[in-house]
């Protein structure tokens, strides 16, 4: 147990670090996920609640007896309230779309991997074709057909961005199916699935998780754009690329409706981003 | 079926495995009786893991099995069939390998790689299986065999790894363990330790092993006949001692001959065989070691089949010359 705190520790805060330790950037993604759970205990007003007499209200103004402390949209709701529901919908349409493409995407690699023959030719065509088309917009086009909304945008996420699974698992499968140990435990008479889930997968999480890290800042960046075209979650629901979008019309006499979005989505991308590089710094024993 | 009832543990067949169009084990007969330690020998690219590799049904890839018949305990066994295999894998048949610290999972304990096989055939549950790890582990002669086998395989030196994977492979009480090269990354004293185990726990459990090598010293310490392999062929075979006083097969010979003794003048270079073996694309026809042989001649251009050596053993040898191989130097 003191083995794994200390383990812990040298990952997050190691003592040669350059810069911010990265526990800072832990402790931003733990706040806000700690915000978005605790949505309904820590905002002050409802995210819907309208106030039409306090329209476009700068941050720290008094309306009706309550104050707006981060200024109130053109509807006259709550910002500071709005960004906390905001939350949820950025951190768990990340959340939900990187388990599914992930899942989905190592399985397909593992089996590419690992069956090699026409499965491969087949599963890493497509993953080359996918990779070929530009995410953004392959899921436009998706959401376009599918139409948008919540539970829309989790799968347009997850069916578009699997393959950058699928090649991480591929190869690392490759590596590791031809390890020594995975020929003992075939001799042994192992089955494929044993083999699979007991040998190749606890080997090729750890690169797995760096993608998963990585690609959880490009989902949320994702659903802010597609919120921000008019794809994503749909009004009245908040998001932070919705309220980026609309705070654009307003930026010249409002300018806190876009600023705060925005500066959330800048410090949840950033800190994933950079919690990503570190962990897949620290799990490559070259740079360790 | 007479065959059934014979002491025969494995008999390969006219074995013949190809890769692509090139056939690189062509019609190998290898019979291992049941609690004989059966030695393969030769060269890289000889062929021997590939006749192992097959009899366990892992052959991967461009590389096939195109012909040949094996049979374990007198029944035909079909090593492509991999239900057939599976089931065969780890109770019947076993195999080590060459890396033993690469061979074991760094990420599983190493009690629970030895019981993986009872487990993976349903012979015993988990609890039941570790406790047999343990008393496995302390057969094979691990000291503090609880405490091990809560490692892990970076943990333990490559001679504990080998034992590890001995016990794995024997936990099931297999008819036949393949060891394939078993002590080549060891050093010489860990080597003849593990090699003595290996007998060791022949004569307990009488367990037939096939050990595959190119060491004439682990050969001659653990051995009880020996089949000497070339270009894909068996070019002779016989009982330890009989092939090590009177080997009939020039390449025998020669591969004999290569080993320094302690007579040797020093600074003397030391004996080497001429050439390399060919690539398999381009064996000769006939006898394949006939590029390489000093007695070679015409004769050699047709295939020499495998005779009895005409020696007081059952041994067989493959060389049209094989009387003359005495006089080679």
């Amino acid at each position: 147990m003191m083995k794994l705190l200390k383990t812990l520790r040298e990952a997050f805060f190691p003592k040669s670090a350059k810069g911010i330790p990265v526990g800072v950037f832990v402790a931003i993604v733990a706040v806000l996920v700690l915000v978005a759970i605790l949505a309904p205990l820590l905002a002050p007003v409802g995210p819907n609640t309208q106030n039409l007499m306090g329209r476009l209200k700068p941050p720290g103004t008094v309306a009706r007896g309550t104050m707006f402390i981060l200024g109130s949209d053109e509807l006259g709701r709550d910002l500071l309230s709005r960004l906390i529901y905001g939350a949820r919908v950025s951190l768990s349409v990340a959340f939900l779309s990187v388990v599914l493409s992930g899942c989905l995407g190592t399985v397909l690699g593992m089996a590419a991997g690992y069956k090699r023959g026409w499965v491969e030719t087949i599963i890493m065509r497509v993953v080359d074709i996918f990779l070929s088309i530009p995410a953004i917009l392959l899921a436009i086009i998706t959401v376009a057909v599918l139409g948008p909304g919540f539970i829309n945008v989790i799968l347009v996420l997850a069916l578009t961005r699997w393959p950058r699974y699928a090649r991480v698992a591929y190869g690392q499968t490759l590596a590791v199916a031809n390890m020594p140990y995975v020929r003992l435990s075939k001799a042994m008479g192992a089955s494929w699935i044993r083999i699979l889930g007991l040998h190749i997968l606890p080997n090729i999480i750890a690169a797995l998780s760096v993608v998963a890290t990585l690609e959880f800042g490009l989902m949320v960046l994702f659903e802010a754009g597609l919120s921000f075209l008019g794809l994503g979650v749909q009004p009245p629901m908040a998001s932070w690329g919705a309220m980026l979008s609309v705070g654009r019309n307003y930026v010249s006499n409002a300018w806190w409706i876009a600023t705060f979005p925005g500066i959330c989505l800048f410090l949840l991308v950033l800190s994933v981003n950079l919690i990503g590089d570190r962990l897949s710094e620290y799990l490559n024993p070259k740079s360790r | 079926m007479i065959d059934g009832f014979s002491n025969t543990t494995l008999s390969i067949s006219n074995l013949k495995v190809a890769v692509g169009p090139h056939s690189v084990v062509d019609g190998v007969d290898i019979d291992i009786r049941k609690g004989e330690i059966v030695a393969l020998v030769g060269e890289s690219g000889s062929g021997k893991s590939l006749t192992a590799l097959s009899a366990m049904g892992l052959l991967s890839g461009r590389v096939g099995q195109s012909g040949g018949e094996i049979k374990l305990n007198g029944q035909t066994i079909n090593p492509q069939d991999e239900v057939e295999m599976g089931r065969l894998r780890g109770t019947r048949l076993s195999m080590i390998f060459q890396e033993p610290v690469a061979s074991l999972n760094p990420l599983l304990s190493v009690g629970e790689q030895v019981a993986e096989s009872l487990v993976v055939h349903g012979r015993a549950t988990k609890a039941q299986a570790m406790e047999r790890a343990v008393q496995m582990l302390a057969d094979v002669g691990i000291p503090e065999p609880e405490k091990r086998a809560k490692q892990f395989a970076w943990e333990l030196s490559g001679g504990m790894c080998q034992r590890v994977m001995i016990a794995s492979a024997l936990i099931a009480e297999p008819d036949l363990l393949i060891a394939d090269e078993p002590t080549t990354a060891l050093d010489v004293t860990v080597q003849a330790q593990i090699l003595d185990l290996m007998r060791r726990l022949r004569d307990k459990t009488g367990t037939s092993i096939l050990i595959i090598t190119h060491d004439m010293g682990v050969v001659a310490s653990i051995a009880d006949r020996v089949c000497v392999m070339y270009g894909g062929r068996v070019v002779e075979q016989a009982e330890v001692h009989q092939l090590f006083k009177a080997p009939k097969h020039p390449y025998t010979k020669l591969l004999l001959t290569t080993i320094p003794k302690l007579t040797d003048a020093p600074k003397q270079d030391l004996y080497s065989i001429k050439g390399m073996v060919p690539d398999i694309a381009d064996f000769p026809e006939g006898c394949r070691f006939r590029t390489r042989c000093p007695l070679a001649d015409k004769q050699c251009v047709k295939t020499p089949p495998l005779q009895p050596r005409k020696t007081f053993d059952d041994g067989l040898v493959a060389c049209w010359h094989s009387e003359l191989t005495e006089t080679l130097q």
